[in-house]
């Protein structure tokens, strides 16, 4: 976690540098090229097209009972889906990375798994599980349950989907700061509880507030499992990526980016944030771990 | 950093939590789920609004719909898995027999328990084609003249895509004085034709219309209409083919789910409501060929033209045409692997 900066000062930096200005101008004007072409550009598209009729047109696109119930419902979705794998990440983190016990390996690999399975399986599995031909389904049903293509089943894709984010982020950090601090704490008294709140919690936290982000990011945009869930009821499972679809398929194509805007907006809010994190997070780092 | 640490997590989520954990839906007096294929999100947007006018002049009351859209095979299968539906207005009664038989919330003789076998409203397929027409489409024959892209949904989820491939076979039939094998290579011979299988009739259209994939659309006359309305009739042409095929998009009320909801009364009502005169109004207005013409405005009938139509007793009905064409290893299954 020693940061290089300062020590580059005192060699000559220059010298690594062999190309002759004409590549080094080719390669960056090649680079540049390929983020205007694939990431400015259509995200640009997305902004235009929102407000190719308008700002008027583009705020009732978005006023609209269905464009609102379809935020309401990605909000309320990523406000469950987000503090429920913030507690899973961190107990599996915790877990992974500062006791050692059988079938660890195994329990990492079950903690990757959706991002190895297609999202489309992963909304399959709840239908498998929660559907009227499933075991479940029927005792779901007398009991007057609705799971699937409802907001139940569209909270458990999302949980399943964003899983990893939060203890992806966390277990390379913890394994990296090892458990000295805590065997310190313990050793002047602390009880368990309190060597979390008050030593591993603050060691990871910058680790953990990226990790949300991130997995809100993907809480909020997530569509192929989503869309097996849901039932594509208008006004009451729609989320907004859903609805972008739908919008877009009913030649409504400023609602369509009007939505998809918000989107984009919160993509580009979590790469801000996630810059200013990661400012904070080098700093930080280097000042957290050696006590 | 010397922030109260517990505080700094916390506030974060709590904070999340609170502001969109009372975000609760509000539901009206009664609310009714309509399961329907792809292109009849406009036709329902308006004929919704209609009923819920007339159910709350009749008896006061407020009623809801709620509508889901997707192709009718995925929709049905949907609501085999559990979708609640009050009512299904699929594309083909294929899709409301599956839904019968895998799980009994609909009676096995459904069709028949309203007019016209259930179908309110129907519909044939024709040719979306480009402006001019530069690769000069009349026919189903010209189809298959080299360098023709022809775009159609997939079979086994779009019942358009199942309509479009019946009225293929039918013109084929005809051309070969009844011959099936004639009719089978035909066919083949189209769908080597045939670059991407979207699957729904709405995707369909969207590759053809905005993507600009392909020379000409095989489309549900509705939405062919639609497009030229939607996307400017500056940019296409409806071709009408010598034979077509009558398509019956039906509907049926799903008595299992109604029942346990106790919806039935109104459910039906929204089904009869669909052959009243402002029913069929509707229906028409939205380019759908209805049952019966009393009332309905001239204007929106001479938009359909007169042509030559199959239907699906043709193919010995749904129920020996869907396992025959359409079930696994059936002959679409045959000739779409061996024509890759």
């Amino acid at each position: 976690m020693v940061l290089d900066i300062p020590a580059d000062r005192n060699v000559a930096p220059r010298s690594a540098v062999t190309e002759s200005p004409l590549t080094r101008m080719v390669l960056i004007a090649l680079a540049l090229g390929f983020l205007l072409l694939f990431l400015v550009l259509p995200l640009l598209a997305v902004f235009v097209q929102a407000f190719a009729k308008g700002v008027d047109a583009y705020f009732a696109a978005l006023a609209l009972p269905d464009s609102l119930a379809a935020i309401k419902l990605t909000l309320l979705v990523a406000a469950i889906a987000v503090p429920c794998n913030l507690v899973f990440g961190v107990a599996a983190a915790w877990a992974i990375a500062k006791f050692e016990f059988k079938g660890k390996a195994f329990l990492i690999t079950l903690v990757d798994l959706p991002f190895s399975v297609s999202p489309v399986i992963s909304g399959l599995v709840y239908v498998l599980l929660f559907g009227s031909g499933s075991l479940l389904g029927p005792w779901l049903t007398s009991h007057g349950i609705q799971i699937l293509f409802a907001v139940p089943g569209i909270v458990l894709a999302t949980i399943f989907v964003t899983f990893p984010f939060i203890a992806r982020e966390l277990i390379p950090l913890m394994q990296d700061q090892g458990t000295a601090d805590e065997e310190a704490a313990l050793s002047l008294g602390a009880t368990g509880w309190q060597t979390f709140w008050r030593v591993t919690l603050p060691n990871i936290r910058w680790g953990l507030l990226y990790g949300v982000l991130l997995c809100n990011a993907r809480a909020m945009g997530e569509f192929g499992a989503v869309s097996v869930v849901s039932g594509h009821i208008r006004g009451l499972t729609n989320t907004m990526p859903l609805h972008v679809e739908i919008l877009y398929n009913e030649y409504n194509f400023t609602g369509a980016f009007a939505v998809a805007s918000l989107l984009a907006l919160l993509a580009l809010v979590t790469l801000i944030m996630k810059t200013l994190l990661e400012l904070r997070y080098s700093r930080a780092g280097s000042l957290s771990t050696p006590h | 950093m010397t922030l109260n640490r517990r505080s700094l997590f916390l506030s974060a989520v709590l904070a999340a939590t609170v502001q969109f954990g009372a975000i609760g839906f509000a539901f009206a007096d009664i609310t009714l789920l309509n399961v329907s294929y792809d292109p009849t999100r406009e036709l329902y947007r308006e004929f919704d609004a209609a009923f819920a006018a007339k159910w709350k002049a009749d008896t006061g009351e407020t009623v809801t719909i709620q509508t889901s859209h997707a192709g009718s095979g995925a929709q049905a299968r949907a609501v085999i898995d559990g979708l609640p539906a009050d009512v299904v207005t699929l594309a083909l009664e294929a899709d409301i027999n599956a839904i019968a038989e895998k799980t009994g919330k609909i009676p096995a003789d459904w069709r028949g328990k309203l007019p016209n076998n259930n179908a309110p409203y129907t519909s044939t397929i024709v040719f979306l084609v480009r402006k001019g027409n530069p690769k000069a489409i009349q026919d189903w024959g010209d189809l298959i003249k080299d360098g023709v892209q022809v775009i159609t949904p997939n079979p086994k989820t779009s019942g358009g895509a199942r309509w479009n491939f019946l009225a293929a076979w039918a013109w084929a039939r005809a051309q070969n004085n009844g011959d099936d094998a004639k009719a089978q290579e035909f066919v083949t011979r189209l769908f080597e034709h045939v670059p991407v299988l979207d699957t729904g009739a709405r995707g369909s259209t969207n590759t053809f219309a905005q993507r600009g994939i392909g020379d000409v659309l095989l489309a549900w006359e509705n939405e062919a209409f639609l497009a030229l309305d939607e996307l400017g009739p500056d940019q296409f042409d409806i071709i009408v083919p010598s034979i077509s095929i009558r398509a019956e998009p039906p509907v049926a009320l799903v008595d299992g789910n109604v029942d346990a909801k106790g919806t039935r009364k109104v459910a039906q009502a929204y089904l009869d409501y669909l052959y009243s005169q402002e029913g069929q109004k509707i229906a028409a207005r939205h380019y759908y060929r209805p049952f019966q013409t009393e009332g309905v405005d001239p204007a929106d009938l001479k938009r359909f033209s007169d042509l030559q139509l199959a239907t699906i007793e043709d193919f010995g009905g749904w129920k020996e045409a869907q396992p025959a064409y359409f079930g696994d290893g059936g002959i679409f299954d045959q000739i779409y692997t061996q024509g890759r």
